[in-house]
């Protein structure tokens, strides 16, 4: 540790105001605060501060995304072996999905952190620490056979268009990891759609059993077929994108997010509520055998409903920032999330647009929040 | 005794160091300093030179726009030096104190059954203890000619290990009965306390008479005067109140009752780096050579580092890092000795137990050990960044104000959205909790100040 502290004092001067690299300012300064939470001391105001900071609160995020990315990787396997009607043990099939899904993390990471570092280097900031997360729910929500070459456009346009123009994180207006997603659905719909996608190997098409269909529930549903069971979906044994697959691996982490008041639970919660109650009203008013009459509790866990819910609708950033606004916000982002996935013919999944289209709104719904508060302090006075 | 007012947002931080209820000694400084920065809006104009003779209750500055508006000097003596900083700013004025206290002459006592509210404005301006009284909007000093809503005044501070006040007032009930007959002359809303609910019944302001007593419970910051008019009547556009704090009460009191400008004080020296942390008996700005002896003077060591102290007059949470030769505020009831954060943790920001940082986020383990005090240093504990988390100043600011969108306000220069949304209601020390729990380490008391000196210039 000494030595390490010695060789980080040595280089220092290189890298400050006036020395040889000192353009590699916050590149060296984002590795120092790496390696030790950095020895600045309160300046103004307040003389003692609380231990958290944002890297630690990203960790949390992080820790709490691993139960879905470590399940996501053994659906991986388990997929595959099923497609391709292989004999392989536990330790194979998730062996199998690390190797796939591995890649996938470290190209989000390598292409996102480098245009993150690139752009705090541009400005003289601190790198950042919002990519960490970013970086890991970008993987976590693409179908496992995504090219990586999309994977990397997807990225860059996510970091530059959804993040960086609006001047870093905590500036960005919808939750890049989703801007990323989205850039994917509409930029190439052909590769990236269907029901082939999901599983490892199925778009190639090599030594899969007669008659297996890759497609999702969503999709199935959205045709008028047959879905796996709740508890089926529940545990999350079935195709999908990498970590949304399994409602439980999903609750672990938001179990660690509430214990840890990381993210908002009002979010968390009225999310449910909204997709739940509208789930339950369109049952009432359902057609015998149409989508509408999907038992509503299918619906949470189905597709990329509750992973939105837990990880990003929650996202400080780009929600609502009113205690009030976030039940608002997380409701509606239930409600149309499955609208759009009923209603909508061209979109099986709708949580996606749901939420970046609250994200849309969340302003809008703070703002009404705001007026109420001060119209409520102008009454104080004429009461008076 | 009116309703108990709960209020449930807050935190007590869980400092190590608490005085125990005994004066470790009686401190008659032979070097005084009053600091003209103590005062909000003050624009200082010297009436002494190096060299003067004073006594206790001598004008050494007044403003230059009301200058009617003194500050006194607390003792008596010779002007020893006029400190200067940057631009001849006026930092403050040292006192060699003499060995026996002299006092300027006041005719206040005539004055304490029959006097008008004139003659004890002006009583109380000539006197220098006007410069004690603040107003708000903004804290700042009185102004003589505006009458106030009321008067408020906090009988209790929350702050981390600020004096008892119960304690620290003991033997003044006296001074400060006359002190808030006196007040009450001055306004038609009357004088108001908050007193804490644990403890009030055995304060001794709870035995005051012809004022409102107002009985709060909850943590920090219920102990702010401006959270307590918040709740009993908060202050609306056009409106200003007077706030005091109890040693401005007793030494308008003593005024009145001797004739006497007399700041004499009981202070609190706490915090994880005294040794033995009591109270000291003394007067307003004393250097912290004073108390040199009660210093915990063993190097401490943290991450390998050698770590010094960090010499606070005031709290953790408002005070003001004067080092180890500084002088105390005017203001401050409390001198808090800690460590200085200057050391380099390895992984610190990802080790899953750091048994000695203290957190209210369950990020960390601090939260299972409720009972735990903490030797907190002045370590930024990370790097500033955006705003990002929200939700967490609404958990620490006991008033119906959006924390997040007036600091924004503040920060865009949004006059009319500033006012709307809550400026005439905080100072600095409201929104301390807010910084403190910050996790992107905003300096939002910062931010506030400049809010304030843009709605004053606006508005003047």
């Amino acid at each position: 540790m000494k030595v390490l502290k010695k060789l980080v004092d040595n280089i220092k001067p290189t890298f400050s105001k006036g020395g040889k690299l000192s353009f590699l300012h916050s590149t060296f300064d984002a590795f120092e605060t790496f390696l030790f939470v950095p020895d600045h001391v309160t300046k103004k105001g307040v003389h003692v501060r609380d231990s958290i900071d944002l890297k630690r609160t990203m960790t949390m995020v992080i820790l709490a995304l691993m139960p879905a990315l470590l399940f996501g990787m053994y659906n991986t396997g388990y997929q595959h072996n099923l497609a391709t009607g292989g004999d392989m043990a536990f330790w194979d099939m998730f062996f199998f999905g690390f190797l796939k899904v591995l890649p996938l993390i470290i190209v989000s990471y390598a292409v996102g952190l480098g245009i993150e570092f690139i752009a705090a280097q541009i400005r003289g900031h601190e790198v950042n620490e919002g990519y960490l997360v970013t970086g890991m729910l970008i993987p976590l929500i693409m179908p496992v056979d995504v090219p990586l070459w999309i994977l990397s456009l997807s990225v860059i346009f996510a970091v530059i268009v959804g993040k960086e123009v609006f001047g870093g994180t905590g500036m960005n207006i919808w939750n890049p990891a989703l801007l990323s997603r989205a850039f994917v659905f509409f930029a190439y719909p052909s590769q990236i759609s269907g029901d082939k996608i999901w599983i490892e190997g199925l778009s190639k098409g090599e030594g899969i059993v007669d008659g297996f269909s890759g497609a999702t529930p969503l999709a199935n549903a959205a045709a008028g077929q047959d879905i796996p069971s709740f508890m089926d979906m529940f545990i999350g044994l079935i195709p999908g994108s990498i970590g949304e697959t399994s409602a439980l691996a999903i609750l672990i982490g938001a179990a660690l997010l509430l214990l840890t008041g990381i993210a908002s639970w009002k979010i968390m919660i009225s999310t449910f509520a909204g997709g739940l109650l509208t789930g339950l009203l369109l049952n009432l008013l359902a057609p015998e055998g149409s989508y509408m009459a999907l038992p509503a509790v299918n619906h949470l866990v189905m597709g990329g409903f509750a992973f939105g819910a837990v990880f990003m609708a929650t996202d400080p950033v780009t929600g609502s920032q009113t205690e009030r606004g976030k039940w608002i916000y997380g409701f509606l982002i239930g409600v149309m999330a499955i609208l759009i996935r009923v209603f909508n013919p061209g979109y099986p999944e709708g949580m996606m647009l749901a939420i970046l289209l609250l994200n849309t709104f969340a302003p809008f719904i703070d703002h009404f929040v705001v007026q109420s508060n001060i119209k409520r302090r102008l009454r104080r006075a004429a009461v008076k | 005794m009116s309703n108990k007012i709960l209020l449930r947002k807050g935190l007590n931080i869980p400092l190590k160091g608490s005085a125990t209820n005994q004066i470790a000694r009686s401190i008659s400084p032979d070097i005084l300093a009053v600091k003209p920065t103590d005062f909000r809006g003050l624009n200082p104009k010297l009436l002494v030179k190096e060299g003067d003779p004073v006594k206790a209750g001598t004008p050494i500055m007044a403003d230059k726009k009301s200058p009617e508006i003194l500050i006194c000097s607390p003792a008596s003596g010779t002007v020893k030096e006029i400190v200067r900083g940057e631009k001849r700013k006026l930092l403050q004025i040292l006192i060699q104190t003499d060995k026996q206290q002299e006092y300027e002459h006041s005719n206040a006592p005539e004055l304490r059954k029959s006097g008008t509210p004139q003659e004890i404005k002006a009583n109380l301006l000539s006197s220098g203890l006007w410069a004690l009284i603040k107003q708000r909007p903004y804290g700042t000093i009185a102004d003589p000619a505006k009458e106030p809503k009321a008067i408020f005044i906090s009988g209790f501070d929350s702050a981390p290990l600020a004096a008892d006040m119960d304690y620290a007032m003991r033997s003044e009930f006296d001074n400060m009965q006359v002190g808030a007959d006196i007040l009450s002359k001055l306004t038609k809303g009357g004088v108001h306390i908050g007193l804490h609910a644990d403890t009030f019944a055995g304060s001794p302001m709870h035995r005051l008479e012809r004022v409102k007593i107002h009985v709060f419970d909850g943590p920090h910051p219920a102990g702010n005067v401006g959270i307590q008019i918040h709740h009993i009547s908060p202050i609306n556009k056009g409106e200003t109140v007077w706030t005091l704090d109890l040693y401005t009460l007793a030494a308008i009191g003593r005024l009145f009752n001797k004739g006497l400008f007399d700041l004499r004080r009981v202070m609190a020296v706490v915090g994880p780096r005294v040794k033995n942390p009591a109270y000291i008996e003394t007067l307003p700005g004393i250097s912290m050579k004073m108390i040199a002896d009660m210093v915990d003077s063993v190097a401490e060591v943290r991450c390998g580092e050698d770590v010094g102290i960090r010499f606070i007059s005031g709290n953790v949470l408002t005070g003001e890092n004067v080092g180890a030769e500084g002088y105390t505020g005017i203001f401050h009831n409390t001198i808090t000795l800690i460590t200085e954060g200057s050391y380099r943790e390895m992984f610190g920001w990802i080790k899953p137990v750091r048994g000695k940082k203290f957190s209210v986020s369950r990020s960390y383990f601090s939260w299972l050990m409720p009972g735990r005090k903490y030797s907190l240093d002045t370590n930024l504990n990370g790097g500033e960044r955006a705003f990002v988390v929200t939700g967490a100043y609404e958990k620490v600011l006991p008033m119906d104000i959006l924390p997040m969108y007036l600091f924004k306000a503040i920060l865009a220069e949004d006059i009319d959205k500033m006012e709307q949304l809550g400026i005439y209601e905080i100072i600095e020390e409201d929104v301390a909790l807010c910084e403190f729990v910050c996790p992107s380490k905003t300096d939002i008391q910062d931010i506030v100040t400049r809010g304030i000196s843009i709605m004053i210039k606006e508005m003047s």
